[in-house]
């Protein structure tokens, strides 16, 4: 079921993105930019983690998440540290998504010439 | 005159339908594709849970890390271009989206140098996303804490 849930829900959003895409000026960078935010604010209620329990991975994979993860880090962090903790543990969550990216892309543009 | 008239109309009538068609379609890849990498995304956490026995929570990180593998490594073989123009918002609104950004920055910029080519430029894309994403998160954040109280 999760499965299923994945494909339509990741689907959704890719479909919101792109009917926003076609019908406005906005390019690209925009629309994942703001992406982001509409994520960040659906967790700032906790919402977001209720749309993780009903559909799993496949809420993890839009950019949304990306910001759902940023909030979510920066939370957790508070519980301890009160409001400085929202600085120390923005990037708790992300931190493995982030990294990966720099090294791999790091990594592939030493080894590889682009193609265009 | 008819067929003048005919052209106009038949000029109109092909304005009017022709970029809804492809919007309509261009929507459609979109969903599909994009559900594809969700799918995946869940695919790979069952798999990982299921087989290596990892806890979900693992596996999730590791699942975005397979994800932005694939993505760099597409988009430094050169075809994951092709399938961005072709599937659009299905492959960059998803977690490839933002290694494919970052991989091909660094490619683009390769010539430039290591420091002023591939450093100064590797974020170029990405750094909005890092940017909003991080004020948003912040100013949601010091909301959630004076309303809430945390968690």
């Amino acid at each position: 079921m999760l499965l299923v849930n994945s494909f339509i829900f990741c689907g959704f959003v890719c479909l919101i993105a792109q009917i926003i895409l076609d019908n406005t000026k906005l390019t690209p960078g925009h629309i994942t930019s703001m992406f982001v935010v509409v994520g960040a604010f659906l967790d700032s209620f906790s919402l977001y983690d209720i749309i993780i329990k009903y559909v799993g991975g496949g809420a993890l994979i839009p950019i949304t998440s990306f910001g759902h993860s940023l909030i979510h880090g920066a939370m957790a962090k508070t519980d301890s540290y009160g409001l400085v903790g929202i600085l120390m543990g923005m990037f708790d969550l992300t931190a493995s998504g982030i990294t990966a990216a720099i090294i791999f892309s790091f990594v592939f543009a030493l080894l590889f010439k682009p193609k265009n | 005159m008819v067929i003048k008239m005919k052209d106009n109309l038949y000029n109109r009538i092909a304005d009017f339908h022709k970029p809804k068609e492809t919007k309509v379609k261009n929507a459609v890849v979109a969903f599909i594709s994009g559900g594809v990498v969700g799918l995946l995304g869940e695919g790979i956490i069952e798999v990982l849970c299921g087989i290596v026995h990892m806890s979900r929570a693992d596996a999730q990180v590791f699942m975005s890390v397979i994800l932005i593998f694939i993505a760099s490594l597409a988009t430094a073989l050169g075809f994951f271009d092709k399938l961005v123009s072709k599937f659009r918002c299905g492959l960059l609104i998803p977690i490839t989206g933002f290694a494919h950004s970052m991989t091909s920055a660094a490619l683009d910029y390769r010539k430039e140098g290591p420091i002023y080519g591939i450093g100064s430029n590797i974020f170029k894309l990405a750094g909005s996303v890092i940017l909003y994403g991080v004020v948003a998160a912040w100013f949601f954040g010091m909301i959630r804490y004076f309303i809430g109280g945390g968690l």
